[in-house]
């Protein structure tokens, strides 16, 4: 295609001397961009940045007043906050952990010569395509103590999955799991083809039993992308907001996204839920500097 | 894994293809159910012990779409005949269809919003798309000073929490009139799939060699038209995906579109949990609606099924 393009141009215009310089070119290109986001991203941070430290409320008509750091103090010694850190920690513990645990033993039994495989593994991955909010109010009705399938199919009479405080967390997680196990499958399944096939015959002459051949084989060639999987999925599960605040209202799965929504727009304590959201966005910030520190160094090899 | 030699071997294969098979049918089930409550009548929806072999009904449809009230008499006989067959179906449900003053058929609520959601993911993701190719080139044939600050500074804003961007820009969209408007989620939206949208492409042309410009280049091209003739062509398939993952990822966004709009611009995410308010909620409803929005997604994840594993990861693995 691009020498029919090139055979068409006359070898002796002056076109190249012509156009804009590679500078000029580039700085067109990027600069737009980072403005965008600056005036979008970095400038709306800034605004609460100053807010957060004032008592202000959108709410109201009053004057925000100046507090220093008054609204971190409070925030950082209030034992509910912390109950909302613990809550976002198990959560991100729970959903993780199973997640890895579906989608990294899905890919190892998908690792194989099967029939229609490329087929299965789309189907497979559909969950996570869809939207958390949508499909995720459904799972009320799969849930319903009882006329819902889940405890039908189970035959678990009339267990109260999301209305039974101690359960719903978890109820939450299931969902979650539901959805992002194919996120970390997909990766799995990248790392596990491949590791090289010879590895593998050479342990079977070996006769390495599959026990060894799986932990050192297997899992250390696959452990760096099943790491890109953990961290991305622990970013995510630590920000999520969607399907808790739709399939519950329980206080036991008041997730940090959720504490802070509530303050800002249902408490209208913007000043202090500014705050509240420089902390949470310090430890993204934190997560996501990880994850690309481990990216590039996963790129190196 | 080496190919199959022992019994053993073959029967852990065997094994193994069937649970794969009872897991897919596990995962799809809840999908399965929203697609099959939406051709449900009403009374089947909530039954105990759940029903699986039923008739399927247009009905749900006929009910997403127009606005309802309860029927306090059943209608009379001229009445039912006059209607057309999709306003006896509501008739049958013990509702009616409310009608105008001039007759007109009042709609719901959901194709408007359905509209709104299609409105606003197809005008940010071209704008996403458009900005983020440029950009992406630039990162990958030019020498950016600090290029590696500036890239994660790029991811990012990306990675926070939606309800911690959508503080302040409450306040400010408030401050300009641009609180549940059709731009201030377009704005958002490519925001916040810009830095995306040049993660991935910048991995798409990455890939394309250098001597294709170069060689345009030494034949006289401009560097624009090297980009616009050569680069652009080449890179097409992952402008394709790209385009294809910001659409899907404004068409599901959920949180700031709870945020910033109510009525107007409200989109189908916010919308279709709203409808499961007080009392009872009508299932069947609310899965016909769950299904059509869910559709567009499900046929782009087939289409994209060999760039899910770069989408997915930012670019980070390639195949």
């Amino acid at each position: 295609m691009a020498t029919a393009v090139l055979t068409t141009l006359d070898p002796k215009s002056r076109a190249a001397s012509r156009g804009m310089s590679d500078l000029a070119i580039r700085n067109l290109f990027i600069i737009p961009t980072i403005v965008f986001l600056i005036v979008f991203n970095i400038f709306p941070l800034l605004y609460s940045l100053g807010y957060s430290f004032t008592d202000f409320r959108a709410s109201s008509n009053a004057p925000a007043n100046f507090v220093g750091l008054q609204n971190y103090r409070d925030l950082l010694a209030d034992p509910f906050i912390w109950n909302n850190f613990t809550i976002t920690a198990k959560y991100v513990i729970v959903s993780v952990v199973g997640q890895v645990v579906v989608g990294f033993g899905v890919a190892l039994l998908l690792n194989r010569d099967i029939p229609l495989k490329g087929l299965l593994t789309t189907l497979l991955l559909l969950p996570m395509m869809l939207s958390m909010a949508v499909v995720g109010l459904f799972w009320k009705l799969l849930y319903d103590p009882s006329f819902g399938i889940i405890n039908y199919a189970l035959g678990l009479g009339t267990f109260e999955w999301l209305s039974n405080p101690n359960m719903a967390l978890y109820a939450v997680a299931l969902t979650d799991i539901w959805m992002w196990s194919p996120f970390v499958m997909l990766l799995s399944l990248a790392g596990l083809s491949a590791v090289p096939k010879h590895l593998y015959e050479a342990a079977a002459i070996d006769r390495a039993g599959s026990f060894y051949t799986f932990f050192r084989i297997t899992l250390p060639l696959v452990a760096p992308i099943l790491m890109i999987a953990i961290i991305f999925r622990t970013m995510e599960a630590f920000k999520t907001f969607d399907l808790a605040y739709i399939l519950t209202s329980q206080p036991t799965t008041e997730v940090i996204s959720i504490r802070l929504y509530k303050m800002a727009f249902q408490e209208w304590q913007t000043g202090m839920s500014c705050a509240l959201a420089y902390i949470v966005l310090i430890m993204v910030l934190a997560i996501t500097n990880i994850y690309v520190k481990y990216l590039n160094k996963v790129k190196e090899r | 894994m080496a190919a199959v030699r022992t019994n053993g071997e073959r029967t852990v294969n065997r094994l193994a293809i069937v649970s794969v098979l009872i897991i897919t049918m596990i995962f799809l089930a809840p999908i399965y159910w929203i697609a099959s409550t939406a051709f449900k009548p009403r009374n089947l929806a909530t039954t105990i012990p759940p029903t699986i072999v039923f008739t399927p009904e247009i009905s749900p449809f006929v009910k997403l779409f127009t606005k309802r009230s309860q029927l306090r008499a059943p209608p009379s006989q001229e009445e039912y005949e006059a209607a057309p067959w999709w306003e006896r179906l509501v008739f049958d449900g013990g509702e009616k269809v409310v009608r105008s003053g001039r007759g007109e058929v009042q709609l719901s609520g959901y194709p408007s919003r359905f509209m709104n959601s299609l409105i606003v993911a197809i005008t940010s993701t071209v704008l996403a798309v458009g900005m983020g190719t440029f950009t992406a080139y630039g990162f990958s044939r030019f020498k950016v000073k600090g290029e590696d600050d500036l890239l994660f500074f790029i991811l990012s804003t990306r990675m926070l929490p939606p309800v911690v961007v959508a503080i302040p820009m409450f306040l400010m969209y408030r401050a300009v009139g641009l609180n549940d408007t059709h731009l201030g989620l377009i704005i958002l939206y490519t925001a916040f799939n810009l830095s995306f949208a040049v993660w991935l492409m910048k991995g798409f042309i990455d890939e394309i060699p250098k001597e294709y410009e170069e060689a345009a280049l030494v034949d006289g091209y401009t560097r624009m038209q090297a980009f616009f003739k050569i680069v652009l062509p080449e890179a097409a398939t992952g402008i394709a995906a790209t385009a294809v993952f910001c659409f899907i990822t404004a068409w599901n966004e959920y949180a700031f579109a709870l945020i910033m709009t109510n009525r107007r611009a409200q989109t189908a995410p916010p919308f279709i949990p709203s409808q499961v308010g007080s009392g009872l909620p009508d299932w069947t409803v609310i899965a016909s609606g769950t299904l059509l929005f869910l559709l567009p997604v499900a046929i782009f994840t087939f289409l994209l099924r060999n760039h899910l594993l770069r989408g997915m990861s930012f670019g980070a693995i390639r195949k």
